[in-house]
């Protein structure tokens, strides 16, 4: 930590003396608080074109093959006189899933919230790279261009499904995403891999090294803990995905044999030979499992502050908060079984992953309660970003215990790949993941833009889409339980599901309310950039460092010396002081404790 | 031209929504404009927090009185089926629970412990004894759950060769599935992708100089004895399919290069099933349905009338006619499976010469 002291001391002097032009502070910047709003615009767009696509392939599923001018408008070719084809449903399908997993929950929310808070809540002066720091960014960027570039090519767009299992995705001829779709796709997925792995090594090492004085392990708040965490998975995961792409791109462009054998199609049989499938769904899942955790770790960080914040009292169980999201972490490495148990893997390893996968749902009900207990006899402040961690938390358990079916290799057989599935992935990571998106942009926006949020509008945003999520996948999981096997372009040539017409129209409405109502929160989001309410410079009462640097974003976030850390970060309402919260740069009193201990 | 109207048209409702947001947030000026939630806010939002908890169990409730008569609880058609129903019902009674009080707490807390000025919240940052009992509580129940389903996921996946059981193959191809009897030795011949003459009408591969397949018999619907335990073997010829029948608790992906396997024994005849009281209800409701939607249907060129039937659905993505890959099981006695089969052509017989 010597090392990190006598940094400080040589940034302090030329702090004031950059002289930035247009490009170098909107576009490439190297700042940390200006790749943070990069990072959140750029998954805006995503989000809003990945929940689009959903809300039109929710139509043809409630209303199938009926002619719909929204999608003569919107897929041209793909839906002559407005009825939606059945490649496009399964690329719109595809399509929806990569990006929400990939560009929005991943990049847009650990992107954001990382670059945003590890140096101002750590008491940085910006990241340890910010130039490695700048190229993440950027990539991330091409990435998505090249993602919206695929939606255009003459044969579609990838429509294997977002985990992209060959040999469907790998030759052309089983499907027509499979061609110049899927290499861009694949294209696509590298760079946004570098881009994270270069994001996730910068996250490490300033949370390593650049810690101000006094902000030992033990005291970084828990977002920290997460976004560092998040990283350290990100890492280890990451690479095993690149490689499967990679691998994957040896078989469809130079003929190699990793994941095809003996196959015939279309009258001709292939050269292909040993290769097997199953082994591309073991790499898949080796990042595509802890993925899930990548994406809503940082959620669960980001709310754990904002409840503490707001319930105006310690997080319960700090240490305890740690400890899960470490064993959530070690975990995940070792679940990934979870989703093959019906791939042809030899069913003894479906016992073992059927073990590890129901061990994670003790640390996860260990957060939960300690959620509803950091409630428990606070001052709860109703602020749009506590309603959405409280949503989060509701959505989260809700979602979370319908892991313990799916986890089971034995009920797994019934429902796996029906409407269940679905429904619980899409409550526990991704509507809970967007949830903590939404309660850290409602939370943190004055410090990224210097402006507030209308409230108002914020709580308007908050009910109606808590309603129509609940609408939508609440119902669901019965459809999944009727045997409805997801990814189907249309039920009607199955009678036998005919009594769930009636549920997917009810679904597809709240579907439909709540993405317009998406609009109110855009809305919100770019008018305050401009004419919202001024900020005082800690508007939440919060005890955390990042409200100790000045509203005004400079380079090197403090002006003059960086603050030191005297406690841990949830001081609120301690006996002893005046104000219902302690920042964490204020001198221990005499005689006082430090209570987490 | 429609669909550049549609656009506009599109984005004119986009930009009304967004006004009439501005306007909403224009009235606003001069109310109090800190934009930080204050005591009526707080009061306001707890009360709602009470109003989503009981959405949240009406919605519940309504799911279940719709839809909570589900086909994969009950009425299972195969000898491990009510095991695996009864774990499936007992992991559901735990969610419900769980879900109903922790609910409740969320919420109630919210409402309870709403903000008030002046108010000191109490400074509680830990407490090892709870973080046991919370910590210990779902590891009994978890290691119950997970012991009864290790011992489920064995006798399902363990198929005792023992038994003599009937050998089906499932073949998928995109998209429609095949299946394969070993014929009167109970043997399948050995196959591979690679023997397939469609000139010849061979069709699935099957070496023809094997001994054991000249007696194989293919078929594109899938008759089995009711009773006797069969083991199927799945194959693929081009891309990831999932042999899925749903009735029967059965599921398992069908992968090219390799032969996966997954057994079970039939209990209920097709016949047997049709006259189940909670499935002529369901065909009742259906059929109810499908008139509704008469005109549509017929115009699809689909029987108006559903009868029920055992299905073998693909659940992979398989390609753009995924949605429409299915065979037709019936389960039927002993005397009416040999019936059948005795009329059916042998792998030698099918041949093109």
């Amino acid at each position: 930590m010597s090392a990190t002291a006598e940094t400080h001391g040589h940034d302090d002097h030329d702090v004031h003396h950059h002289k930035e032009t247009f490009v170098t502070k909107y576009i490439f910047s190297q700042d940390h608080k200006m790749i943070a709003k990069q990072y959140l615009i750029t998954g805006t767009i995503m989000g809003v074109i990945g929940v689009l696509m959903s809300i039109m392939f929710r139509m043809q599923i409630a209303w199938p093959e009926e002619p719909n001018v929204l999608f003569e408008a919107l897929l041209g070719k793909w839906a002559p006189e407005g009825v939606m084809d059945a490649d496009i449903y399964l690329a719109l399908v595809t399509i929806h899933g990569t990006i929400m997993v990939f560009f929005v929950l991943t990049a847009g929310l650990s992107g954001t919230f990382s670059n945003l808070l590890i140096p101002l809540q750590i008491g940085a002066r910006d990241m340890a790279s910010g130039f490695l720091n700048m190229v993440s960014y950027w990539l991330f960027f091409l990435s998505s261009v090249i993602m919206v570039i695929s939606l255009f090519v003459e044969a579609g767009p990838a429509a294997a499904g977002w985990t992209i299992y060959p040999p469907l995705s790998a030759l052309p001829m089983a499907q027509g995403g499979s061609g110049m779709g899927m290499t861009l796709w694949l294209v696509s997925m590298a760079i946004f891999i570098a881009s994270s792995l270069l994001g996730s090594l910068n996250y490490i090492v300033t949370v390593i090294n650049l810690r101000t004085k006094g902000m030992s392990m033990t005291r970084l708040p828990l977002t920290i803990w997460a976004f560092f965490i998040t990283a350290v998975i990100g890492v280890i995961s990451f690479p095993v995905l690149l490689s499967a792409a990679l691998l994957l791109i040896m078989d469809r462009s130079f003929g190699t044999s990793f994941f095809l054998s003996d196959i015939f199609i279309q009258g001709e049989v292939l050269h292909y030979q040993g290769g097997s499938p199953v082994l591309f769904e073991h790499l898949f899942w080796f990042l595509g499992h802890p993925e899930v955790y990548i994406v809503i770790l940082p959620a669960m960080g980001l709310v754990s502050e904002i409840m503490a914040t707001n319930s105006r009292k310690p997080i319960f169980g700090y240490r305890a908060m740690i400890a899960s999201i470490l064993a959530i972490a070690f975990l995940s490495t070792i679940v990934w079984g979870h989703h093959m148990f019906i791939s042809g893997m030899n069913p003894f390893l479906g016992s073992v992953f059927t073990f590890t996968t129901l061990l994670i749902a003790i640390p996860s009900a260990v957060k939960a309660f300690n959620w509803i207990t950091t409630i428990w006899k606070g001052n709860v402040q109703m602020n749009p970003a506590m309603l959405f961690s409280i949503g989060f938390v509701s959505t989260f358990i809700t979602g979370g215990l319908t892991g313990i079916i799916l986890g089971d290799s034995a009920l797994d057989i019934n429902v796996h790949d029906t409407y269940f599935v679905v429904a619980h992935f899409h409550l526990v990571m991704g509507i809970s993941a967007l949830y903590g998106m939404f309660a850290g942009i409602y939370h943190w926006y004055p410090k990224m833009f210097g402006r507030m949020l209308n409230k108002n509008l914020g709580y308007i945003h908050f009910w109606i889409t808590a309603i129509c999520a609940y609408g939508v996948f609440f119902p669901m999981h019965f459809i999944g339980m009727a045997g409805l096997p997801r990814r189907y372009y249309t039920n009607s040539n199955f009678p036998l599901f005919d009594d769930t017409a009636n549920a997917n129209v009810v679904i597809t409405i709240f579907a439909i309310v709540g993405g317009i109502v998406q609009i109110i929160y855009l809305y919100n989001f770019f008018s305050s950039m401009f004419f919202g309410k001024k900020t005082v410079q800690n508007p939440w009462r919060s005890t955390t460092l990042e409200w100790t640097a000045p509203i005004k974003h400079i380079h090197g976030n403090w002006e003059g010396a960086i603050p030191h850390v005297h406690r841990w970060p949830y001081d609120y309402s301690k006996p002893g002081h005046d104000e219902d919260f302690v920042p964490q740069d204020v001198p221990m009193k005499d005689g006082e404790e430090e209570l987490h201990h | 031209m429609t669909a550049l109207l549609t656009i506009i048209i599109v984005l004119f409702v986009a930009i009304a929504l967004w006004q009439m947001v501005k306007i909403f947030d224009l009235a606003q000026v001069g109310a109090s404009n800190t934009q930080v939630a204050d005591d009526k806010d707080n009061k306001l939002n707890g009360y709602l927090m009470i109003g989503f908890l009981i959405f949240i169990y009406v919605i519940t409730i309504l799911s279940f009185w719709y839809l909570g008569d589900q086909p994969l609880m009950s009425n299972s058609a195969s000898a491990h089926g009510p095991g695996l129903d009864n774990l499936m019902i007992i992991s559901m009674v735990v969610i419900f629970i769980v879900q109903t009080i922790t609910q409740f707490l969320l919420h109630y807390f919210a409402y309870k412990y709403r903000g008030e000025k002046g108010k000191k919240a109490l400074f509680y940052a830990d407490n090892n004894t709870l973080e046991f009992i919370w910590t210990i509580i779902p590891v009994i129940v978890l290691a119950g759950l997970i012991i009864y389903g290790l011992f489920t996921w064995n006798d399902i996946m363990n198929v005792n060769e023992d038994d003599d059981p009937l050998i089906v193959e499932l073949y998928a191809q995109q998209f429609n599935w095949k299946a394969r009897y070993g014929g009167a030795d109970n043997v399948l011949g050995k196959a591979n992708v690679r023997l397939i003459d469609l000139d010849r009408a061979n069709i699935l591969g099957v070496a023809e100089d094997d001994p054991n397949a000249q007696d194989d018999v293919i078929v594109t619907e899938l008759h089995l004895p009711v009773g006797r335990p069969v083991l199927f073997k799945m194959r693929s010829q081009d891309v990831l399919h999932s042999a899925y029948m749903p009735h029967f608790r059965a599921q398992m992906n069908c992968v090219p290069g390799m032969v996966t396997q997954f057994g079970f024994t039939p209990t209920v005849t097709t016949a047997d099933m049709r006259q189940n009281p909670d499935i002529i209800d369901k065909v009742q409701n259906i059929n109810n349905l499908r008139k509704e939607r008469q005109a549509e249907i017929e115009e699809a060129g689909q029987e108006l009338t559903y009868e029920f039937d055992y299905l073998l659905l693909c659940n992979k993505i398989c390609g753009k006619s995924h949605y429409n890959m299915q065979m037709k099981i019936i389960v039927e006695t002993q005397e009416e499976y040999d019936a059948w089969m005795a009329t059916q052509k042998t792998f030698a017989n099918s041949l093109n010469k």
